[in-house]
């Protein structure tokens, strides 16, 4: 049944870091909270870590209250941002640190370095010192570390954001790959959506301490609680009332929404579409030419074309609307 | 101009040393030092030299590191009023230490049923006393900036509180505390004023030797080896120092709030208690014993120092001696910071080759003497001609400028050091001519840093009392040579007008410091 946070509080002094969180991560699963910096993301994973005490609330695993618990004999680990090696150690020194804490026989535990060293493709860098190592090979060997006693739970605080843009994906990919192997129960938090979306399986969007919404990655996607949320999860723009209404008649007649959230690439250049409009901007990016239109009966919208298309601004286009690339919305908004 | 300054104060005293010691008859030879170094009574110089530095080195570090801890990692309310305190015992001058530590454990004294007084352990605690707060400040400020973070990680992963501190703190801070313990080391192995006072003819270490060789048997070559001896071990131990504080890199601050203490920290905060009672008892009582006289109280040994003392124990009254002082360290604090901000600027430019390398470690030099050998290089060169300094009266302080130049240094060079040299071009870029960027770039930067490193000079020319000693004149003496005589001399009411003296000097002193303290400097009185 894994890890549940019941009705959690942190506070500093006067300010209410986090409010009343309850969140689920279920044996096996890789769950994201997700928020911008300064929701109480990082306090909660504390608590859950047991460096912070909460105001309120209750953290179990399986069941069992850890509130007595202290940090070192709750079984779990901790991955940080810029992986906090211990720098006086080498490789196989940092990866076998919790192996030597339980006296582990030495040639138990060289076998489990290699093969965790392996598992995240460090084979052969036992000797070298972190302070030798890239950011991304930093990383690599403190998910090593944290993997190295089989946690019960791995806590990452922003395990990528450190890193460069390339590196981040890459790592991301290999990250899933490596906890799902590992068969690894994770909590995840993050501020990056597409860290989020690489990593994790669930997700728990956070704001100003409260989670607003928490499910599947595509229960989250499909269906945004709000506005705040859809843009925050990476949609390009949110209408509501009046536009959301015309945009409905002109291209999507037998919808249902009444608010919607729109990805950039959800409305694209067609010459058979059912939506006219002017260019007011064009400016070519690596995947597409990124628009903003000034859509007839609607009003400013975003959009794209074919990235060899000649649009020019001020040119008279025709737009369709792609289903799949948009979310309805609640219709009381945040 | 800082390299004439430097040559003419110091290579040239230092190279009288070497011929005085190396050439004594006008030939070279080893054999005068060799035949010094073999007397029986230099054996027993040296090895007290050793293990009363050694004991002293351990028992700081002992005291510091808990205090370090409690006074850089929590955050509780009266903590800078704490780190002030237990950085006062540091620039009091040394006489005073020793007379407050002679009245406390003399068998009439408070805490004379112990029977410590004269002993060598007497002298340990008080070499340990000066130097906790060396400890407190470099391992405490190297700490600070430690993310805790990583001692996290290690917890997550499993490690008790006990193991989290041996596997991960503690070679964390290795650095400081070595870099920390060999400077410690260094100052219990040149103290001068402590084992002077303290010592009597029982124990003498390697700088009190000298200064016994030198004024009392008159043995200048004898003097001169020791010198040697003593120049060649210190500029060992400061490379020691160096290499280990070069490890240490740059530190990142804690990305949180530090935490308020708590029922687990109590056992720290009981023994940081115990080391600033440890600290604060030898002051307070000097206090009460200054305000003693008979078998009453009162300010009688107060209005006693403008007289020459019981006796005529002085040439001059001690209120001259003041006057004396605070004109001497005013002196010398204005030359140690002219020529160390030179210096400090010219060793934290950014320059290439192996040439700068070179010009580097010659300016560093100076820092490795000790205030004996300065005062004994003083005497044997620069009071006679070609330079005659001994009737300039400038002789001491630019002699004290000399000793407290390294503070100097160590408290501006870090801070010029900080600034990014892309700064001094992004200013020049914008049309800042080269003294327009120093004014708006450096100073804006450094200007605390060259106050409190001033504050620190004045301090430490006040309290100076090694160098002082070979070249104060009798008829024109500075406060710590008053006061050493006095305690010299019979008489209960010269006692109680040393006690008086070393209360004026330590609260003189100790105000200085308390305003560079308000200066937080982060670099200011580090080594």
């Amino acid at each position: 049944m894994g890890l549940s946070v019941e009705a959690v509080s942190v506070r500093y002094g006067a300010t209410l870091a986090v409010d009343a969180v309850s969140l689920e991560v279920p044996t096996g699963s890789v769950t994201a909270v997700l928020g911008p910096s300064g929701c109480g993301k990082s306090s909660l994973l504390r608590v859950v870590a047991g460096l912070e005490r909460p105001a309120a609330g209750r953290v179990a695993v399986d069941g069992r209250d850890l509130a007595r618990v202290p940090t070192h004999r709750r079984g779990f680990a901790l991955l940080f941002q810029d992986g906090q090696l211990f720098e006086h150690l080498t490789v196989a020194g940092n990866v076998g640190y919790a192996l030597r804490l339980r006296r582990a026989p030495r040639a138990r535990r060289e076998a489990r370095v290699a093969e965790l060293l392996s598992l995240v493709g460090l084979e052969g860098y036992d000797a070298r010192l972190p302070a030798t190592l890239s950011g991304g090979e930093r990383q690599r060997v403190a998910l090593a570390r944290a993997l190295a006693v089989e946690p019960r739970l791995l806590l990452l605080d922003e395990p990528l954001s450190a890193l460069d843009r390339g590196l981040r994906e890459r790592l991301a990919a290999d990250l899933h790959e490596i906890l799902h192997t590992a068969g690894v129960t994770a909590l995840l938090v993050t501020h990056d959506q597409e860290e989020a979306f690489a990593v994790a399986d669930r997700m728990a969007v956070m704001r100003e301490g409260r989670v607003v919404q928490q499910g599947s990655l595509a229960e989250v996607w499909r269906r945004p609680v709000d506005a705040w949320t859809a843009r925050f999860l990476g949609y390009a723009e949110t209408l509501e009332g009046e536009q959301a209404a015309a945009l409905r008649r002109l291209a999507a007649p037998e919808a249902d929404w009444s608010a919607l959230a729109l990805r950039r690439s959800a409305v694209h250049l067609d010459p058979e579409g059912p939506l006219a409009a002017r260019v007011l901007e064009a400016r070519l990016d690596p995947d597409h030419v990124r628009l903003v239109l000034d859509v007839n009966g609607v009003g400013r919208l975003p959009g794209v074309a074919a990235p060899g298309s000649a649009v020019r601004v001020g040119e008279r286009v025709r737009l369709s609307l792609d289903p799949d690339r948009l979310a309805s919305l609640p219709r009381v908004t945040a | 101009m800082p390299l004439t300054a430097l040559g003419l104060f110091f290579a040239y005293p230092v190279a009288g040393i070497l011929l005085r010691g190396l050439r004594p008859d006008g030939a070279w030879e080893l054999g005068a030092v060799i035949e010094v170094l073999a007397r029986e009574r230099v054996h027993r110089v040296l090895w007290f030299t050793l293990w009363s530095a050694a004991a002293g080195t351990t028992l700081a570090v002992v005291l510091g590191l808990p205090v370090a801890w409690a006074l850089h990692r929590l955050r509780f309310p009266g903590r800078d009023l704490l780190r002030a305190l237990v950085l006062v015992p540091f620039v009091l001058p040394t006489v005073v230490v020793g007379v407050a530590f002679r009245q406390l454990l003399a068998p009439s004294g408070p805490l004379g049923g112990l029977g410590l007084d004269g002993t060598a352990v007497a002298i340990v605690l008080a070499l340990a006393f000066f130097n906790v707060s060396v400890v407190v400040r470099t391992v405490g400020s190297f700490w600070e900036g430690h993310d805790p973070r990583r001692e996290e990680a290690a917890a997550a992963l499993g490690a008790s509180p006990w193991q989290v501190w041996w596997t991960v703190t503690l070679p964390g801070i290795r650095p400081a505390v070595v870099s920390a313990a060999s400077v410690v080391f260094l100052f219990c192995a040149t103290a001068f004023g402590v084992v002077l006072t303290m010592g009597g003819l029982r124990y003498a270490n390697v700088e009190t030797e000298i200064y016994l060789l030198t004024t009392q048997e008159l043995d200048l070559a004898g003097a001169a080896a020791l010198s040697l001896l003593q120049l060649a071990v210190v500029v060992g131990l400061l490379g020691v120092s160096a290499r280990a504080r070069r490890g240490s890199g740059p530190v990142a601050r804690s990305p949180r709030p530090l935490p308020r203490p708590g029922v687990r920290h109590l056992g720290v905060l009981a023994w940081t208690a115990a080391v600033v009672a440890f600290l604060m008892t030898p002051l307070v009582s000097l206090l009460v014993a200054s305000l003693r006289r008979g078998d009453g109280w009162g300010l009688q040994n107060y209005a006693a120092l403008a007289t020459t003392g019981e006796g005529n124990a002085l040439l001059v009254p001690v209120t001259r001696a003041l006057t004396t002082s605070l004109t001497v360290a005013l002196q010398a604090s204005a030359f140690a910071l002219l020529l160390g901000t030179l210096v400090a600027y010219l060793v934290s430019r950014p320059r290439r080759g192996s040439g700068a390398a070179v010009l580097d470690g010659l300016f560093m030099l100076p820092l490795g003497v000790s205030a004996v050998t300065v005062g004994f290089g003083f005497l044997i060169t620069l009071d006679r001609p070609p330079l005659d300094l001994r009737s300039a009266a400038l002789l001491v302080p630019v002699a004290q400028a000399m000793v407290a130049l390294p503070l100097v240094v160590r408290t501006v060079a870090p801070v010029l050091h900080s600034v990014d040299d892309r700064q001094r071009q992004a200013a020049a870029s914008l049309g800042a001519g080269p003294l327009r960027v120093l004014r708006t770039v450096d100073l804006a930067v450094a200007w605390r840093a060259l106050l409190a490193a001033a504050g620190f000079a004045f301090a430490v020319s006040l309290g100076e009392f090694g160098a002082t000693a070979f070249l104060a004149r009798d008829d024109d003496p500075t406060l710590p040579v008053v006061i050493y005589r006095l305690i010299g001399q019979p008489g209960a009411e010269n006692f109680g007008m040393a006690m008086a003296a070393s209360v004026v000097l330590a609260g003189t002193t100790t105000l200085v410091v308390l305003g560079v303290q308000r200066l937080r400097v982060g670099s200011a009185g580090a080594f």
